[in-house]
């Protein structure tokens, strides 16, 4: 009775659960030792080292990327300001030599204007000249016209004057 | 006792553990140390995705990325930030013994859905060997660095000092657990799967056999499908917290005074 | 054989009380997951940098539910 129920159960516990049929053990470890020690080897020696050294390439070369991304940057950046400076010098430049220009060019102006007022004051003293000239000399030929006349006059009507007295006359009437 | 459950049902041939034996791959006779069986099988199944992703698939070393070689680059970048960010900086230096240990039982759960496959990683014999496997280690490594300060792991310094002698049993008693926990936890989780995956596939033919199979058979096919699913989310997150225990542990031994 | 009969029926009922533990492992993921999310809806920015934890936390408690589903896999094919 009791071996029976022995029998029984070590045969259920064999057809029951292969995990506890202690028979297979030694071959299931072996066949695991040998297979943790294949995939530890090709981990160690192949595998890993190249991934990791893949990765660090990588990130070996989007830092140095990055880097010269940065550096062109500020190259940009750099120009930039160079550009804006000359802008910036050019657009003084210009407006100092626009200033030049119409400081040169008031200059000559009033150079010409000075020359041209110079020459109008000397035009009009000579013609203020002339005039006075032409007046005196206008004055005189009235002066002997009218003692002519006035000789004549007297001629004509029958008198007779000596010719200082005439001159005389005519003059005192003329500066009256 | 299966056999039990299958004259139950009458027909229907519940078999949730079968898919679990261990068999030669050629020939008869007994299973010795070295006979190749199906477990080796997808052991070297799994090996082979591994170097076909890891090796064949980075070989052009390429800048940008092909798709394999990306997929490479995302697991190493996952398990590598993994052991930095849980074991320390100087954790970095047993990455590959944790990568090895990610990947194994990450390909071995994911090749054990294909439908006929076989998972290495339901058996507790692996599991076992993977979870004392990374104890010894860590507890041979702590010992290395530190010496007997090591067992300042067991000692809150900062409790109260008649606690202490209590505090320091319980940690003993649980640092000795976690192998136990890490190996079956992993085991347990894919081995449930496995078989409620198989108890709904031995529901589905009951259509043949009566007429409740006609409500029967499209909720099984359906369920199967939802565990599927959600067995390769569990695939993926078995494989990361048995790695993030490991990181755990390892923290553990390279700085025990927390 | 009555003794046997017994002794197997003792072993479903055993099985069967020991599935219960799936359903408090259940309780306890549902606790984690559910504290992790409320404390992330509260502090989203905190929440990323602690999903290991919470994955730790959740292998931890789903561990037990395991144990118990092993028990019932023990009792059921193994004693």
């Amino acid at each position: 009775m009791a071996t029976t129920t022995t029998e029984h159960a070590a045969e259920g516990a064999s057809a029951g659960m292969p995990q506890l049929d202690f028979s297979t053990f030694p071959n299931q470890i072996f066949w695991l030792l040998v297979t943790l020690v294949i995939i530890y080897i090709v981990m160690s020696r192949v595998a890993l080292p190249r991934i990791g050294g893949v990765l660090a390439n990588r990130k070996g070369t989007i830092t140095s990327d990055l880097r010269a991304a940065e550096e062109l940057k500020q190259k940009a950046l750099e120009a930039e300001r160079a550009y804006n400076d000359a802008l910036v010098k050019a657009r003084a430049d210009a407006a100092k030599i626009v200033a030049d220009a119409k400081i040169d060019i008031q200059k000559d102006l009033d150079k010409a204007i000075a020359k041209a007022d110079a020459e109008i004051a000397a035009k009009t003293v000579e013609a203020g000249k002339a005039l006075d000239e032409i007046r005196a000399g206008a004055a005189e030929a009235i002066a002997t016209v009218a003692k002519d006349t006035a000789k004549e006059l007297v001629a004509a009507l029958g008198g007779s004057a000596d010719a200082r007295s005439i001159t005389s006359a005519v003059t005192a009437r003329l500066k009256g | 006792m299966a056999g039990e459950a299958e004259h139950s049902e009458g027909g229907l041939a519940f078999h949730p553990l079968q898919q679990f034996e261990i068999h030669r791959l050629f020939g008869e006779g007994p299973i010795e140390w070295y006979t190749p069986t199906n477990i080796s099988l997808w052991m070297a199944f799994a090996v082979l995705a591994i170097v076909a992703v890891f090796v064949f698939g980075s070989s052009s070393k390429s800048l940008i990325p092909t798709r394999m070689q990306s997929i490479g680059e995302l697991a190493y970048d996952f398990v590598h930030n993994m052991v930095e960010d849980v074991a320390g900086h100087d954790g970095a230096k047993y990455f590959p013994m944790i990568m090895t240990l990610f990947l194994f039982i990450l390909f071995a759960n994911m090749l054990g859905l294909i439908p006929g496959s076989f998972t290495p990683t339901t058996h507790i014999a692996v599991t076992a060997i993977l979870g004392f496997g990374v104890f010894v280690f860590v507890t041979l490594l702590g010992f290395y660095k530190h010496g007997f300060h090591f067992l300042g792991l067991f000692w809150m310094s900062d409790a109260p000092l008649i606690l202490r002698p209590i505090i320091a049993v319980i940690e003993v008693i649980s640092y000795f657990v976690r192998p136990v926990s890490h190996s079956i936890r992993l085991a347990g989780n894919i081995m449930a799967g496995h078989a409620v995956m198989k108890v709904f596939a031995a529901f589905a033919p009951m259509i043949l056999i009566s007429t409740i199979g006609i409500v029967v058979t499209p909720v099984s096919i359906l369920a199967i499908t939802a565990i599927y699913a959600l067995e390769v989310l569990v695939a993926f997150i078995q494989a990361y917290v048995f790695t993030i225990l490991t990181c755990v542990y390892l923290k553990d031994a390279l700085h025990p005074g927390h | 054989m009555e003794l046997v009969a017994a002794a197997a029926m003792g072993k479903f009922i055993g099985a069967g009380l020991a599935a219960i533990g799936s359903g408090a492992a259940a309780i306890g993921v549902g606790n984690v997951a559910g504290n992790f999310l409320a404390g992330a809806l509260r502090n989203p920015s905190a929440a990323g940098s602690q999903t290991a934890t919470l994955f730790i936390g959740l292998a931890f408690a789903e561990a037990l539910g395991i144990f118990a589903f092993l028990v019932a896999l023990l009792l059921m094919f193994a004693v």
